[in-house]
């Protein structure tokens, strides 16, 4: 459950940092994602605006039991170090791959772009903040869901350490295997909205996007982003192109 | 409506013929894109949970992914009779970049013609009186008369548009007050957006895993009513029929 007393200053910042954005979300009105002209792009957008519109911003996900957590495929990249994988990234392959080896001592998470303060944290720092388990259900785009237990830092406790500008509006997320997506300041402020380093009560094995995964609880699953290496603060949408879901054809948005 | 130049064939209301357009274009689009969705994950389940992990309520012959997707060694997350995880060794067989997109996009056109039409057909009590086969009409005789009619290929002949048999009837009150909605309930039950903001969804639903299988059979069985819906267009009349949903009079 959530440690409020750690949490509360952090949130306070986070919340009064983002004031600007939170008026915006009142009226609906949120930053489109470009579209090019993309008829299904459209599409996604008109779907985005509606559920922002229509739908509270901080309604919960549904939590299960202990009991209820099942089987779980592992897919997509289950190993960014392994050069055999479709999704290698010839950079940063190599590198994950090193930090593994080493039990990821020397993994760190940059926090940067639109902040007060950037941040560097490693996995004990992020432990260190408010800690949430949730057990929750993953729904693939595919049509598949699997029920787990995930435990991590809310996202919006590791923003606080690097206080985001007034203006900022998303939050993006840079993985080991080159993917780079995005989240808006609603999902990244959700009290769901993990850096999860826990499933099932233990660490996060490699398959499930070892050592910390994205979890956004009300999308889809792929836009719980795994391998997380990088976060980037940004005031307005930006688009990463290849390495991003719109230029590869995919909704950015995905809460249906 | 100018309908008394053909006598017994007043045809259809203009908005009756617009949203009837507006869902049978919609409803194509969403077969087709619902189709490509499938070709993913041609698996059906019961419940809140179902993956390749899980046992299956039915799975479909459906596209390459067909008992065709291979995974690696199982690793226990508790003990040896607990969950498992286990690697996918390949990318599957996957449309839903487009497939998806194209089915949500097209899903508001299917909501705006559903709603419109349903709420016209209530207000201008078309409903009440055409569609729903009231309590008077409804009567075992009646019925096994159109049944034996329809099974001799005699239906009613000689106009397009009400008054509909009461097997008519039956079919389309429950495609337009049964299937139709329940298309749309169970696809918003799948959603993991709109389900936190109304929980009540899936409770309804049984779960995210029956709803898509809901969604799946109701498919069907609109499917199967478009077949038979063609095939007594062509029996009864097609010039005057399509005359009467296109043009009206």
């Amino acid at each position: 459950m959530m440690d409020d007393a750690r949490l509360t200053p952090g949130r306070r910042a986070v919340l009064s940092g983002l004031a600007g954005s939170a008026g915006l979300a009142l009226t609906g009105c949120q930053e489109n994602p470009p579209t090019y002209g993309n008829l299904l792009r459209i599409g996604d957008n008109l779907t985005y605006q509606a559920q922002r519109l229509l739908l509270p911003a901080r309604s919960l996900a549904r939590e299960y039991d202990r009991s209820d957590i099942s089987n779980m495929p592992a897919v997509g990249t289950t190993d960014p170090g392994d050069p055999k994988s479709e999704t290698f990234d010839p950079q940063l392959g190599p590198l994950y791959d090193r930090l593994r080896r080493g039990g990821f001592a020397d993994w760190r998470l940059l926090i940067e772009g639109s902040v007060a303060r950037p941040v560097s944290l490693g996995l004990e720092d992020l432990k260190r903040l408010a800690r949430r388990t949730q057990i929750t259900r993953h729904t693939c785009e595919e049509g598949w869901t699997a029920i787990a237990e995930w435990t991590g830092a809310p996202l919006m406790a590791a923003l606080a350490l690097a206080r985001p500008n007034a203006g900022a509006r998303f939050v993006n997320f840079m993985a080991y295997d080159g993917q780079i997506d995005s989240i808006d300041m609603i999902d990244a402020l959700h009290p769901q909205t993990l850096l999860a380093y826990g499933m099932n009560g233990r660490d996060l094995p490699l398959g499930h996007g070892a050592p910390v995964r994205l979890r956004v609880e009300r999308q889809i699953g792929y836009k719980s982003l795994k391998f997380i290496r990088k976060i980037f603060v940004s005031d307005h949408f930006v688009d990463p192109g290849k390495a991003g879901l719109i230029q590869s054809g995919w909704a950015w948005y995905n809460g249906i | 409506m100018s309908s008394t130049k053909l006598g017994a064939a007043p045809g259809h209301p203009a908005y009756v013929r617009i949203t009837h357009a507006v869902i049978v274009l919609s409803v194509l689009v969403l077969l087709y894109s619902g189709l490509a969705i499938l070709v993913a994950h041609p698996r059906l389940y019961w419940g809140q949970v179902g993956n390749s992990l899980t046992p299956t309520l039915i799975e479909l012959p459906w596209g390459r992914n067909y008992h065709n997707v291979p995974f690696g060694p199982p690793t226990a997350f508790f003990g040896p009779d607990g969950p498992v995880t286990r690697s996918r060794l390949k990318e599957v067989a996957n449309l839903n970049s487009w497939a998806r997109s194209l089915h949500f996009l097209t899903a508001w056109a299917f909501l705006a013609g559903l709603t419109a039409y349903l709420g016209l057909s209530l207000a201008s009590g078309h409903l009440q009186r055409d569609i729903l086969p009231g309590r008077k009409a409804f009567s075992v005789g009646a019925l096994m008369a159109d049944i034996r009619a329809h099974l001799t290929f005699r239906p009613p002949q000689g106009h397009a548009g009400p008054p509909y048999n009461l097997l008519q009837k039956i079919a389309y009150a429950v495609i337009v007050c049964f299937a139709l909605p329940l298309m749309i309930f169970t696809g918003l039950s799948m959603s993991p957006a709109i389900t936190t903001a109304v929980p009540l969804l899936t409770t309804l639903s049984g779960g995210y895993q029956t709803a898509r299988t809901l969604h799946f059979v109701s498919m069907v069985l609109i499917f199967g009513f478009i077949l038979v819906h063609l095939a007594m267009v062509l029996l009864t009349g097609v010039r005057r029929q399509l005359r009467a949903i296109l043009i009206g009079g």
